[in-house]
């Protein structure tokens, strides 16, 4: 929502574009290899990720400019990496603000400051706050040159049929109904997802306690890119506060409901103006400040129960709704885009076997869980649902006062890479390593040379050796070998020595390591990585 | 701990309880028992002593 007098996109620091209907109108109906509904972050990195396979998309959205506000504004080193494989993330480095430190005050004191995990081994900071608006912006600058994305705007798509080896999607704009074949199909279509509801799926899970609203304001504040959570503050008794930096000088406010305060009330734009002046009154900002944008949300943990139905693949928030304050939601859609298009590259190009798709949901929905564990453990803190949880809560907060080591359950843990462990394609571990990164688990970041271990790997598989020797028998496969020094950063970070091996997905995930790698074992956890031979 | 420690902890504690509002009690009994779990640095005894306390509380 946004002030009297201004429109949805009449926005303080950012131009909304206007996007027509297609123009060219001969080949709407012709059959499409992908076809992705909604143009929302998620669907608009899925169409880069498979473009960047080599595999054509069209991408269908309702709507005639990106969302509006800002929604999700805190982006993850694992975001970036995905944007940087994808050759788009040059934008986003530039205009994104980074940060790693949080700190968490309770009744006005300070009681606890957290680094995120971070080092000179890593090439990206563990958080960028940007709002959403660019992020959209950025991808549909890469969408908007790339030839193999057929994007659609105000083409809304209002059926889905099975047919023998695809669907057949309805889509309607301005202009005319028409029908399109597509032989896969990525419902991309956000939280009130179509495609889920005319395939009669419904998310399943849990509400939280608690209702935020978010606000933006735009005003010159003197405050580090940290992220501020404040416990029970003087503005807003018994609720909680979270402050974050963005870019052009927009500030993200964001502070819980009381319980019984109504939320139409609460959203009213003299309510939200009042509850935003205490708040800036509470972390000392006196100067002038204008209001950009506001919503209201409640922290819901829900998911499909499979992400996959036939020949159509749920990607982001169609797939799962998870509380904002995890900072998963847009992040988690991102790593959905990049996991199932380069499956559906290398099964439609016949590089793998068509199971590998079968991965899909076991690998992505096992993260969303485990993003729903730590989120309901933050949304438990933040908004404690019950009288026990009030009372440990707050003898949490109130013992940090003297006792610092207690401040630390207020950490909101938002940045534990996650680890595919119940992937029917990633190798068992080696039980010879004693430690470094198991199977399944995201390559770490390590220095090579004058740069990073991720600039060393290739497209597809890589396959990380440190001996010219195993690489000789292998060469038939399709992968990309990486040989380091034995004695390396590299080596130290990953347990290995000179006869050890690392197979990595092409997202960067570890399908299988060895301590002592054989030709033999490279090629059958490749064999697996692909879900069975090809030929 | 002998027994006349445990007695002066005992006096301790139901004098502490007295000084502090009714309504405040809870969060000071909580807070102590994070205190001594941190002190403890034994998350499997804290447990099970407190599935021990709560048994009897209906008696
Ligand atoms: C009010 C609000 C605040 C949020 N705040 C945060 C936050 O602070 N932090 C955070 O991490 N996340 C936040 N989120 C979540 C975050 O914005 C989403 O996770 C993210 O936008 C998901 O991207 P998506 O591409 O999956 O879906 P969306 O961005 O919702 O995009 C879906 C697209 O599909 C299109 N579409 C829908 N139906 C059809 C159809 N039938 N045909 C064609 N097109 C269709 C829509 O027009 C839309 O463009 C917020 C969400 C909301 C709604």
């Amino acid at each position: 929502m946004r002030p009297a007098g201004r429109s949805d996109t009449d926005s303080l620091y950012f131009d909304y574009p206007h996007f027509d209907p297609p123009a060219e109108r001969d080949a709407l109906s012709d059959p499409v290899p992908v076809a992705i509904v909604g143009a929302g972050p998620v669907g608009m990195t899925a169409a880069l990720a498979l473009a960047h396979e080599g595999v054509r998309s069209v991408l269908l959205d309702a709507k005639d400019t990106f969302n509006d506000g800002s929604r999700a504004i805190c982006i993850s080193r694992s975001s970036y990496q995905i944007l940087e494989r994808l050759g788009v993330l040059a934008p986003f480095l530039e205009k994104s603000l980074p940060w790693t430190t949080g700190r968490s005050f309770y009744r006005g004191q300070q009681i606890l400051e957290f680094e995120m995990p971070d080092g000179l081994s890593e090439k990206f900071r563990p958080m960028y706050n940007i709002e959403q608006q660019y992020i959209e912006q950025f991808l549909w600058q890469a969408i908007d040159r790339e030839p193999l994305i057929d994007a659609r705007w105000q083409s809304r798509v209002t059926g889905v049929e099975d047919t023998d080896d695809g669907v057949m999607l309805t889509v309607e704009d301005l202009l005319d109904r028409y029908h399109m074949k597509a032989d896969w199909l990525l419902a991309a279509d956000g939280a009130r997802s179509t495609i889920r509801g005319l395939r009669g799926l419904r998310l399943k899970g849990e509400n939280h306690e608690g209702r935020y609203v978010i606000a933006d304001v735009q005003m010159n504040h003197d405050y580090p890119t940290i992220r501020r959570a404040l416990f029970d503050p003087d503005c807003r008794r018994g609720g909680t506060v979270l402050v974050h930096r963005q870019p052009d000088n927009i500030w993200r406010i964001d502070y819980q409901l009381r319980d019984g305060e109504d939320a139409s009330d609460a959203i009213r734009e003299e309510a939200v103006r009042a509850s935003v002046a205490s708040v800036l009154d509470e972390i000392g900002h006196s100067g002038d400040w204008d209001l950009e944008w506001w919503s209201v949300y409640s922290a819901n943990t829900l998911a499909l129960d499979d992400y996959r139905d036939g020949r159509i693949f749920f990607i982001g928030d169609s797939a799962h709704i998870v509380p904002i304050f995890g900072v998963r939601g847009l992040n988690n859609g991102l790593a959905d885009a990049s996991n199932i298009a380069w499956k559906l590259a290398w099964v439609m190009q016949g590089r793998a076997n068509a199971a590998l798709l079968d991965s899909y949901t076991p690998e992505r929905r096992g993260a969303t869980l485990d993003v729903f564990a730590n989120a309901s453990k933050s949304a438990r803190f933040m908004a404690p649902p019950t009288a026990g949880w009030q009372l440990m809560r707050d003898a949490a907060l109130n013992l940090a006062l003297s006792h610092p080591f207690a401040g630390t359950l207020a950490n909101p843990r938002q940045m534990s890479p996650y680890t595919y462990a119940d992937s029917p394609v990633i190798a068992p571990d080696d039980p010879a390593f004693s430690h470094g990164p198991v199977p399944g688990a995201p390559l770490p970041g390590t220095r090579v040379g004058d740069g990073f271990l991720s600039d060393c790997l290739g497209d597809g598989f890589s396959l990380i050796t440190f001996d010219g020797a195993l690489e000789r028998h292998l060469d038939d496969l399709d992968l990309t070998i990486v040989s380091l020094p034995p004695a390396s950063d590299a080596a130290a970070r990953l347990a290995a020595t000179s006869s050890s091996a690392y197979l990595v997905c092409p997202d960067a995930h570890i399908a299988a390591r060895w301590a002592e790698a054989t030709p033999k074992a490279v090629r059958d956890a490749f064999t697996l990585a692909i879900a069975g031979d090809t030929t | 701990m002998t027994a006349a420690d445990l007695e002066t902890v005992y006096e301790a504690l139901a004098k502490q309880l007295d000084a502090i509002a009714q309504d405040k009690r809870d969060l000071f009994l909580a807070k102590l028992v994070l205190l001594l779990s941190h002190d403890l640095d034994d998350a499997s005894q804290v447990l099970s002593r407190i599935r021990e306390s709560a048994a009897n509380i209906d008696v």
